[in-house]
């Protein structure tokens, strides 16, 4: 019997298997996964501004490829030396994948790069930065710098409460090639959009890729589309679309007329035919190689071409459908706020208000960062050397303060619009494998279908 | 079983029953350190997976029941059956290639296998299976990509027309990766392979001979059915490589342009980590791994040797 018994057991393992399924279900199935509804962090809790002399260690996640997070907090050690950063650094899109686990877990950072924001606040992971707007009196900046920052109790963002500060505020436009640009007789940025579109043509004709742009991981000819998107209707639509507000829509006229302009551009080989095999590191190579005339990028890149390109290279606000058309760029803060679990809060939210009033902190904001430090309304901004990029994104900078055209990126419209909808569809687009009116209604389908969860 | 109930037994006989008895639960105490890593490690992820695919789950918040809908989207939603698609047609690159080449590499080497030159031989066959599959999926990147060694070559030649993004392109990116799949396959399935013909007894081959086989014949009738269990081996590993494909996709393309050579398994960890559709992804994990059963268990049953 006992061999009748042994022989059922080898013969059926999934028999012998049962009863231990059974257990496992048992330990698992009782309840749903996921934790208990978050307690809302309404932002009355008690602060300090005080950052003491006892010793802390503060825990920060920033983004692998900019120095600034880490050159930044070196001085702050330097000038409060019994403040210890601890940085981990990874790249954007590991950020994006890591940073909800990652504050939900016992050793949160106090300082995070933020990929977005929405889902981070509604899972509760975030700190409410309210009391210390007060208590530092923020109010003193500009309110439209921070709009981005903020998340009403509905989940929409551009209103609400404020989550995130940024470690400068970058400006987006378009870098070109001196020598290149007067092969093709450009004396001066186009000041239209068919300006812009005559020296394509021109650079075509001289056989000079018109435009260097990455499309392979990460959608790099969203930047030129979103150019022309915001030039061909009203940036607060798109804007609503990135909030989440209620009924905004990505299938506009606008966004259907900057999706065929991009086919028209990619047919008449103004991209580089392989651009969706050209990621961003090898895109910077070619166009620092001389290899383009045109790159659509950000301020952020300011430093390293002049650097590597120094006297080479000019920069300009992509230009409206008139020349007395205001200029709109997307333009984003380097997003940073401070983890709900963060052991060290007051020191955090020292630290980010140290970025923006500091004289030394705004100068490696400018000079490593490349980009706007942000701030008091009355600070001055630190000078770049004359002819540099970098004095020339400064200018754009200020200038797009001023024109108040500044509009944050439809890849932060929700934390995975980017990776499933913008980018596929982009790269099926520009080798005609998807149609723009196909285009705007795959982002659009993806993006509701993001929301609804 | 039992013990009789007179006191009439003999202390031998009391003293090995103690013995099976002990052995019997010594026997299963062999068995609890495996036993819990399995519970632990398998058992419970994947009483978890099926769990979390039956709701919408952002892995952090709260979650939603969903029943079957989680399943009903994997089956009804077009990108995701072109992904899995795009799994059976990398068997063809990752299964059907290496074996189809390595029995006519086995067969050809068979006699030369031995010495100096058949080393090398398997060596350098084998080498594609020592590399990580994260540095030959960089490495053939930069091979494929359209400054590099095969564009070259092919403008070298006067293919220059031929010459393409190959990994960038929408028709040859799959094929693209395909092959890279295939050549890291190959290496172990030769072996594996040239292995097998070594056990075939080789009697066969001059009985074969004496009948008047040529070298075709003679690979249908003896080398073929001899090495029924080593292409079965070779088959259940190469397909469950293939459906189960990540390492290389995500390195070489990360599954683009578009989704031309998006794979379950990274279309899984995508919804997962970066769209936090924990539900959904629970959900094509499950159906890919009864896709993987699927095909794997026919192979198995088909090149079973039968036991005379």
């Amino acid at each position: 019997m006992r061999r009748y018994a042994r022989k059922l057991h080898a013969g059926r393992p999934a028999l012998a298997l049962a009863p231990l399924m059974a257990a496992a279900l048992a330990i698992t199935a009782c309840s749903a996964p996921g934790a208990d509804p978050v307690t809302e962090d309404d932002g009355d809790t008690e602060v300090s501004t005080e950052l003491g002399s006892d010793p802390i260690t503060l825990e920060m996640y920033a983004e692998t490829g900019f120095p600034l997070a880490k050159a930044l907090a070196d001085e702050f050690s330097n000038q409060y030396p019994n403040v210890t950063f601890n940085v981990r650094e990874d790249q954007f899109t590991v950020i994006v994948e890591n940073a909800p686990r990652v504050l939900a877990g016992d050793n949160a950072p106090d300082i995070i790069r933020l990929p977005t924001m929405i889902d981070l606040v509604s899972d509760g992971l975030l700190k409410n930065l309210d009391p210390y707007f007060d208590a530092y009196g923020w109010d003193s900046f500009p309110a439209s710098q921070l709009e981005q920052l903020r998340i009403a109790d509905d989940g929409t963002r551009g209103s609400g409460s404020l989550y995130g500060m940024g470690l400068g505020y970058s400006v987006t436009g378009v870098f070109y090639n001196k020598e290149l640009a007067e092969q093709v007789g450009m004396t001066e940025p186009p000041a239209t959009i068919a300006e812009f579109e005559e020296l394509l043509a021109a650079a075509k004709d001289a056989g000079i890729q018109p435009i260097m742009q990455f499309n392979q991981d990460t959608a790099g000819i969203n930047f030129p589309h979103q150019a022309l998107q915001n030039q061909y209707g009203d940036p607060q639509e798109i804007a609503d679309w990135i909030f989440q507000k209620e009924g905004a829509t990505f299938d506009t006229p606008a966004a259907l007329k900057a999706t065929q302009t991009i086919e028209k551009w990619a047919q008449a080989g103004y991209f580089p035919a392989d651009a969706n095999a050209i990621d961003y590191t090898a895109m910077m190579g070619q166009f620092q190689e001389g290899n383009g005339l045109f790159m659509f990028n950000g301020d952020w890149e300011s430093g390293n071409l002049d650097t590597n390109m120094a006297g080479e290279v000019g920069f300009f606000l992509f230009p409206g459908e008139t020349a007395d058309a205001s200029h709109v760029a997307m333009s984003a803060p380097n997003t940073f706020g401070v983890g709900a679990k963060a052991k060290n809060p007051d020191a955090a939210a020292f630290f980010l208000n140290w970025v923006h009033t500091n004289e030394k902190a705004r100068e490696i904001s400018v000079q490593v960062g490349g980009s706007s430090p942000g701030g008091p309304a009355d600070l001055e901004v630190p000078t770049a050397a004359e002819g540099t990029v970098l004095a020339q994104t400064l200018a754009a900078s200020g200038q797009l303060a001023e024109e108040n055209g500044a509009v944050d990126f439809t890849a932060n419209a929700t934390g995975s619009i980017f990776a499933s909808a913008i980018t596929p569809e982009m790269q099926k687009l520009i080798v005609g494998e998807q149609t723009p009116e196909g285009y705007v209604q795959a982002v659009q389908a993806q993006y509701e279908e993001e929301l609804s969860r | 079983m039992t013990l009789p109930a007179t006191g009439s037994t003999s202390p031998a006989r009391a003293h090995r029953n103690r013995w099976a008895r002990s052995g019997r639960w010594s026997g299963w105490l062999w068995v609890v350190p495996a036993l819990a890593m399995y519970v632990v490690f398998v058992v419970r992820p994947l009483t978890l997976t099926v769990q979390y695919s039956l709701y919408h789950w952002n892995g952090i918040g709260v979650a939603r029941w969903a029943g079957l809908d989680n399943y009903l989207t994997v089956f009804t939603d077009s990108d995701l059956l072109k992904i899995i698609g795009n799994a059976f047609v990398l068997i063809v690159f990752f299964s059907f290639i290496p074996v189809g080449v390595g029995l006519l590499v086995a067969s050809l080497v068979r006699r030369m296998a031995t010495g100096l030159f058949g080393t090398a031989v398997r060596t350098i066959l084998f080498l594609p299976q020592v590399i990580p599959l994260v540095a030959a999926g960089i490495a053939w990147s930069w091979l494929l990509s359209s400054s590099g060694v095969v564009n070259q070559a092919l403008r070298a030649v006067g293919l220059g027309g031929l010459a393409r993004p190959w990994l960038g392109d929408f028709d040859t990116a799959l094929p693209s990766v395909g092959m890279i799949g295939a050549w890291v396959s190959l290496g172990l399935c030769t072996i594996l392979l040239i292995t097998g013909i070594g056990k075939i007894d080789p009697s066969l081959y001059e009985a074969a001979r004496m009948d008047g086989a040529g070298p075709v014949r003679e690979f249908l009738a003896v080398t073929l059915p001899g090495l029924r269990r080593e292409i079965g081996v070779c088959l259940t590993v190469t397909v469950i490589a293939a459906l189960a494909s990540f390492d290389i996709v995500y390195i070489s393309t990360s599954g683009g342009p578009g989704y031309q050579t998006t794979v379950p398994g990274l279309e899984i960890y995508r919804l997962a980590f970066a769209q936090r559709q924990v539900g959904l992804a629970s959900a094509l994990a499950i159906v890919l791994m009864a896709l993987v059963l699927l095909c794997v268990l026919p192979i198995q049953r088909l090149t079973r040797e039968e036991k005379g």
